[in-house]
């Protein structure tokens, strides 16, 4: 058996054809391939199609709240920073409802992985609009077609400061595999917006759409410049893939933890003197 | 018999009350029992805002409605206290601080004391907060050489000609207050002279550093504020990770995070803020991940009063989260309390895998007084999780309900928490067996934490007739006006585990023939939960709603009334 596999059949939930069946198996690949020990990984998500990734792969998790994968991911990560921590979701769980969290993890850059699942469609509540939705696209509840601006994730970051920013497309599982793999060993915040088509409820930007609005960065593309990094983020025309953007200069927030700075083990190792506390009112 | 002076400081935002406050609080201390607590407006500056400091014979931890020396430092820090004062007041101020028809009606003397006009005559306008502490010192014959140190390290990030000129400053004041012909007479003592003075704020920050708290994150919102800063302000020392989340409800997700990594985590915040954090108390209930969520009521609906008190969120906090699962909540009345609860709720948060409530509010937070030094017991800081084994559940159905808890990284297994449904291994279920049992297994620890119930304090009588009962910041009141009762057949029961109620309660209540509750809600919340879960019926109720905490002198003639 191999890491990351279960001793026992799965009943999975999601529709044959999902693209989230690539996405799991590009973050097994990349976590083989890394030789990170399922104990030493956590996986964070938050409620939807996406955020049921955590069932499939056989690691610890904490699967919560819808929206709220990351707070609780940098909790776990300045709690043990020797775990390796992803949060993963869907486009609704972490850029709506999630929204303000992803705001402000980005500024905070902790060492985790943040992983979106973008297929611009709500899955498991059928069919209505995410915030990535495109204009003019139908739903059961956006009956005249989505009028909302379409959220860019990926500009998003980059002007709050994200210090890893890639953009991925489940249908091609080794590249994702790759841009996972960097992310890993990004010591921040990393940020992998995955595109993949939900068969059920997203009839137009489905694999053929996907395959035909996107194009992979070439290797002589920069990515510690910021503004080719802007400038491809802003080009809806068609969608670049690949890392984006990456700054190594900056120290990821646990770096920065006072806690950490003389002494790295894990808090929740540590035992307090009962007689320091006394000292505090006697 | 208490002999007691209630000392009043009026003035504006900004004009340096709490540095008074802080700086004679511990002065008097030196010979006094001291207690103090202060009303604010909600603004930064302007505004009128007070501190109440009781000089005392006796150990006193409640607040005094009568003034017996009021101090005015502007011109508009007279108008709300009216009806505080009386014959037997005096007031000391600027003559055109009064209003001198509201004064003539009172019968209160007035003394003029142009702090301004001394300030100057000893160097300079800045020196009026030193002049009044010298004075207030002159007034109370408090140690001189103890204030003049205070003073030097106060100001010590000050030049040498600053700290010098304050001190002359203190001495000038002070022999102005020896002056006076009525000093007050209270029998001074050197019992506490030695303890620490803390406040509410510090005593549920020390009892959450007693219970081993390593990580807190929490948004700001008055009055839970307080605790947050004062373990930001130990968190170098003692090894906490702080962090200020983007909201609410990040803040609760990542105590629930923290706490499932093995931290010992503390979110603080006020009703408003605790409200957007209700769905993340579901979460800790059905991952059965622990939590200690500490509550600083105050005032709502909605933004209410932010700077003021109430005791109106106990049914908020019972009720919290949707679906059905158990919780813990404690309610500390005296700082004592704020520690060992404090403590405590870590313990229980941690033994019983359930979220922990420590409801408390402005004015218990606010209000300061000596604290005895309690040696803190090792059991509420021993981490319950344990190493995991490859075949390791995290929800395994035990006798008792409670599955062994591990964290990531320790030992051999994998630690699976999940907010559906889920069976013993963490994963997923529609089962509606699996569910059935799951949810018995989770309420069960209800009943079972039961056994570590927070026994009430009985205060006066052990054979009373009558019985007042109370429950968090009323303590002190409650227990300053029973036990100055003339009617010995008084006592007084402090609850301080307000959820869930244990049937022991039912006896205290069975012996009186009489009860009372006092309440700092419209709606008797305590008292419904005692009808509701202990079947009996409180006889009156005494409600009080506008903001501030209940007096001596309202408890007093309320005893009288009822009994």
């Amino acid at each position: 058996m191999k890491p990351y596999d279960f001793d026992y059949e799965l009943d999975i939930a999601w529709c044959p054809g999902c693209g989230n069946f690539q996405i799991r198996n590009s973050i097994v690949d990349a976590l083989r391939d890394l030789n990170i020990d399922p104990k030493n990984l956590v996986l964070s998500s938050g409620i939807g199609q996406a955020a049921k990734t955590p069932q499939y792969i056989n690691t610890n998790y904490f699967n919560g709240l819808h929206g709220r994968g990351l707070p609780l991911a940098v909790a776990v990560k300045s709690a043990n920073p020797s775990l390796t921590v992803i949060a993963e979701g869907g486009d609704g769980d972490m850029y709506g409802e999630g929204g303000n969290h992803f705001i402000h993890n980005v500024r905070r850059n902790p060492n985790i992985v943040h992983i979106v699942h973008n297929n611009m469609v709500y899955g498991l509540t059928k069919g209505q609009a995410s915030p990535t939705s495109q204009l003019d696209f139908v739903t059961p509840v956006q009956v005249n077609g989505v009028r909302n601006n379409p959220f860019n994730p990926l500009a998003v970051a980059l002007t709050l400061g994200a210090t890893f920013v890639a953009r991925a497309f489940s249908g091609d599982q080794a590249q994702t595999t790759e841009i996972i793999k960097q992310a890993l060993n990004h010591n921040g915040y990393a940020l992998i917006d995955i595109f993949h088509p939900c068969v059920t409820f997203n009839k137009v930007n489905n694999f053929k759409w996907f395959k035909n609005n996107t194009y992979y960065l070439d290797e002589n593309y920069d990515r510690k410049n910021f503004g080719a990094a802007m400038e491809k983020a802003l080009n809806l025309d068609k969608y670049a893939l690949g890392v984006l953007y990456q700054d190594e200069t900056k120290k990821s927030f646990e770096d920065q933890l006072n806690v950490y700075a003389t002494d790295s083990t894990p808090i929740v190792h540590r035992k307090r003197d009962l007689a320091t506390v006394e000292a505090l009112f006697h | 018999m208490i002999q007691s002076l209630t000392l009043v400081i009026s003035g504006q935002a900004g004009q340096g009350l709490q540095t008074i406050e802080t700086l004679l609080d511990k002065a008097i201390q030196q010979n006094y029992h001291v207690y103090s607590t202060k009303e604010v407006m909600s603004r930064v500056r302007g505004g009128n805002n007070t501190v109440e400091i009781r000089v005392a014979s006796e150990s006193v931890y409640a607040y005094k409605h009568t003034i017996d020396m009021l101090f005015l430092l502007n011109d508009h820090s007279f108008y709300r206290l009216h009806d505080r004062i009386n014959e037997n007041t005096v007031i000391f101020g600027e003559s055109t601080f009064i209003d001198s028809e509201a004064l003539t009606k009172s019968g209160a003397k007035f003394i003029e004391l142009n702090l301004n006009q001394l300030a100057k005559e000893a160097g300079s306008v800045l020196f009026g907060n030193t002049i009044l502490f010298g004075y207030i010192s002159g007034l109370l014959s408090l140690d001189i050489p103890y204030c003049s140190e205070s003073i030097r390290q106060r100001f010590s990030s000050k030049t040498e000609l600053i700290i010098e000129n304050n001190v002359k400053a203190f001495i000038s004041g002070y022999s102005q207050g020896e002056q006076y012909e009525n000093r007050p007479k209270i029998i001074q003592t050197d019992a506490v002279k030695d303890r620490k003075l803390i406040n509410g704020h510090q005593a549920i920050g020390i009892g959450a550093l007693a219970g081993g708290v390593n990580f807190v994150s929490a948004y700001p919102m008055s009055p839970g504020t307080g605790v947050l800063e004062y373990l930001a302000g130990k968190g170098n020392e003692f090894g906490i990770v702080v962090e200020q989340a983007e909201d609410e409800i990040a803040a609760i997700v990542m105590t629930i995070g923290a706490w499932y990594t093995g931290a010992r985590a503390l979110t603080t915040t006020s009703g408003g803020g605790f409200s957007l954090m209700v769905e993340a108390v579901s979460l800790s209930g059905i991952t059965e991940t622990p939590a200690v969520i500490h509550i600083g009521q105050r005032p709502g609906p909605g933004t209410g009063l932010p700077t003021r008190t109430e005791q109106a969120d106990l049914n908020l906090a019972v009720y919290s989260g949707h679906g059905e699962f158990p919780r813990i909540i404690l309610a500390p009345g005296s700082l004592e309390d704020g520690i060992l609860l404090g403590q405590q709720a870590f313990h229980l948060a941690d033994k019983y895998q359930v979220p922990v409530f420590i409801l408390s509010d402005q004015y218990y937070l606010d209000s300061k007084t000596s604290v005895a030094p309690l040696k803190l017991s090792d059991e509420f800081i021993q981490p319950f999780f344990v190493k995991s084994d490859k075949d390791y559940l995290r929800y395994k159905h035990t006798p008792n309900g409670i599955s062994p808890r591990s964290i990531p990284g320790y030992g051999e297994g994998l630690v699976k928490c999940d907010s559906d449904e889920h069976d013993e291994r963490g994963s997923i279920t529609e089962d509606f067996n699996v569910r059935v049992a799951m949810n018995d297994k989770r309420l069960g620890k209800e009943a079972l934490s039961l056994e570590d119930y927070v026994a009430p304090e009985l205060v006066g009588p052990k054979d009373y007739k009558k019985l007042v009962i109370g429950w968090g910041s009323t303590y002190g009141v409650l227990k300053e006006a029973v036990e100055s009762s003339d009617d010995k057949s008084i006592a007084f029961l402090h609850l301080k585990q307000v959820y869930p109620l244990s049937e022991s309660l039912i006896e205290l209540i069975d012996q009186a023939d009489t009860t009372v509750i006092f309440e700092n809600n419209a709606t008797g919340q305590l008292s419904n939960l005692i009808k509701l879960h202990l079947d009996r019926k409180i006889d009156e109720q005494v409600l009080k709603y506008n903001g501030m905490p209940f007096t001596i002198e309202e408890v007093d003639a309320k005893l009288k009334e009822v009994f």
